[in-house]
């Protein structure tokens, strides 16, 4: 069986397999760092005394967190274009789907994050006369950034995974060029080997980060 | 310079403070000590506008605390706060905690407030000190910070809630020292605390607080002789006994 692989179909395609794991890349950072920029701004919200700020954000975690991901994913493609009038193309409307979407999940960290620093911290930062937004950008963000950076990097790992359901929009990711290649050398199965392994390889290398930063706090 | 006028306070249903009314004068030490839960920390958070209160009045410096149209951050920051588990600011280094506020609230330049900062970290005894973070010092070493962060911003009066009491014995001496010198200097001062030596050396006044009512407000002397109230004389004879 082994033996009927043809791995060299892969040398032949890494530059085009590398152009897909560039987007697959570029989505998984836009949506990280716009959804924890998107996301400790819902956090606060959620967390305001002012209560339609704090229900309009709990709304928009909530559902984002109960619709499953490739649904949004399509839902925003195809129902875009209708309000627009002009097509976003399948990347574009990838990245914007994906730091919408994380956003409500690095919200929910985010805010624990921000629960987790202690009443004394808060107190003191208030004590020399900062301002509550002064408070939250130089002594609660802060720490809440620091106590939630493993939960914030596992996040992220799951995202890096999801990002392969953009297959569904046709946005040309690693699995989506994997697939095309493939269907070039007409050696599907040796593309899915390589790729899930690429996928491992990224995933295993980031959990590793994850457990040292865990163990170093 | 500080005015307490039948402040009362209820968190829900339950009432923590009852009437307290006192003043604290220029230049003035005021001790204030009683069991643990009887509004001591409630208080002087109070007076600076830490904790909210629903009756009574209380101004700083003339400017009125529980007032709407009060800037509560710049009145906070002309009232030093010493707290009893430190809260240095733990991702920052020694003179960032002590230059982030020159700098931010009281817009000084950078160099003035690292000058102003060194120099009350000398101080303090701790200039050599100065790059590290606030985990790699001793309870003592980051209380005494604590009260530099305060002091650099040039405050009109300090309060204290139990400065010592989470340090281990042999660190009490060090912050304690730094405080009977602020007090000689004429700092005005609110002080949580149960150091009766500290008390008998520099207080000019004792409060004792029980059930979050100022049960004795008296001259130190006085307060030390003759406590006129049962429960202030079971109190003392408790913490002196130690
Ligand atoms: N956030 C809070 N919510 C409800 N009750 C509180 C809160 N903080 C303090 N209390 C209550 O207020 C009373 C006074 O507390 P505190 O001022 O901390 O006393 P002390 O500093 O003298 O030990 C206590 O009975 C305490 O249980
Ligand atoms: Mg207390």
């Amino acid at each position: 069986m082994l033996s009927d692989f043809d791995f060299s179909v892969i040398a032949d395609s890494l530059p085009f397999l590398w152009s897909g794991l560039q987007f697959t890349l570029k989505l998984t950072l836009t949506a990280m760092l716009g959804g924890i920029f998107l996301g400790t701004l819902l956090a606060l919200a959620r967390l305001s005394s002012v209560a339609p700020l704090a229900t309009a954000a709990t709304w928009y975690i909530n559902i984002m967190r109960s619709i499953p991901l490739v649904m949004v994913i399509l839902w925003f493609f195809l129902v875009i274009p209708l309000l627009t009038g002009a097509p976003m193309g399948a990347e574009n409307s990838a990245l914007v789907t994906f730091t919408l979407f994380e956003a409500a999940f690095y919200a929910e960290i985010m805010r624990a994050g921000i629960q987790s620093v202690t009443r004394g911290q808060v107190a003191a930062g208030y004590a020399i006369g900062f301002s509550y937004s002064q408070n939250m950008r130089f002594v609660i963000l802060p720490q809440a950034f620091r106590n939630m950076l493993p939960v914030l990097l596992t996040q992220t790992i799951v995202l890096f995974q999801d990002t392969s359901l953009v297959y569904a929009i046709g946005a040309k990711d690693l699995l989506k060029a994997s697939e095309i290649a493939g269907k070039n050398y007409n050696r599907p199965v040796e593309m899915v080997v390589f790729v899930a392994l690429v996928y491992f390889v990224i995933c295993f290398a980031l959990s590793y980060t994850v457990k040292r930063l865990s163990r170093r706090r | 310079m500080i005015e307490l006028n039948n402040v009362s306070k209820w968190y829900g249903q339950s009432q923590v403070l009852d009437a307290c009314s006192t003043r604290v004068a220029k230049g003035e030490v005021i001790v204030v000590c009683g069991p643990s839960g009887s509004g001591k920390s409630t208080l002087i958070k109070c007076v600076n506008g830490l904790e909210v209160f629903q009756q009574g009045e209380i101004t700083v410096n003339g400017i009125s605390v529980g007032a709407a149209q009060t800037d509560l951050p710049k009145l906070r920051a002309q009232v030093g706060m010493v707290f009893q588990h430190f809260e240095l600011f733990p991702h920052m280094s020694i003179t960032e905690n002590l230059t982030i506020g020159q700098i931010r609230v009281l817009g000084r330049s950078k160099e003035a407030a690292l000058a102003k900062a060194l120099g009350l970290l000398d101080r303090v005894g701790l200039k050599e000190h100065a790059s590290k973070h606030p985990g790699q010092l001793s309870g003592g070493q980051q209380q005494r910070v604590a009260i530099a962060r305060a002091l650099c911003m040039d405050p009109v009066c300090m309060l204290f809630d139990e400065p010592t009491s989470a340090l281990d014995p042999e660190m009490i001496t060090e912050v304690l020292d730094v405080m009977v010198e602020l007090a000689k200097e004429g700092m005005t001062m609110m002080c949580v605390t149960h150091e009766m030596g500290f008390a008998r050396k520099v207080a000019n006044r004792v409060i004792f607080m029980d059930q979050g009512r100022i049960v004795e407000d008296a001259p130190k002397d006085e307060f030390f002789g003759t406590p006129r109230s049962e429960r202030a004389q079971q109190f003392l004879s408790k913490i002196l006994s130690h």
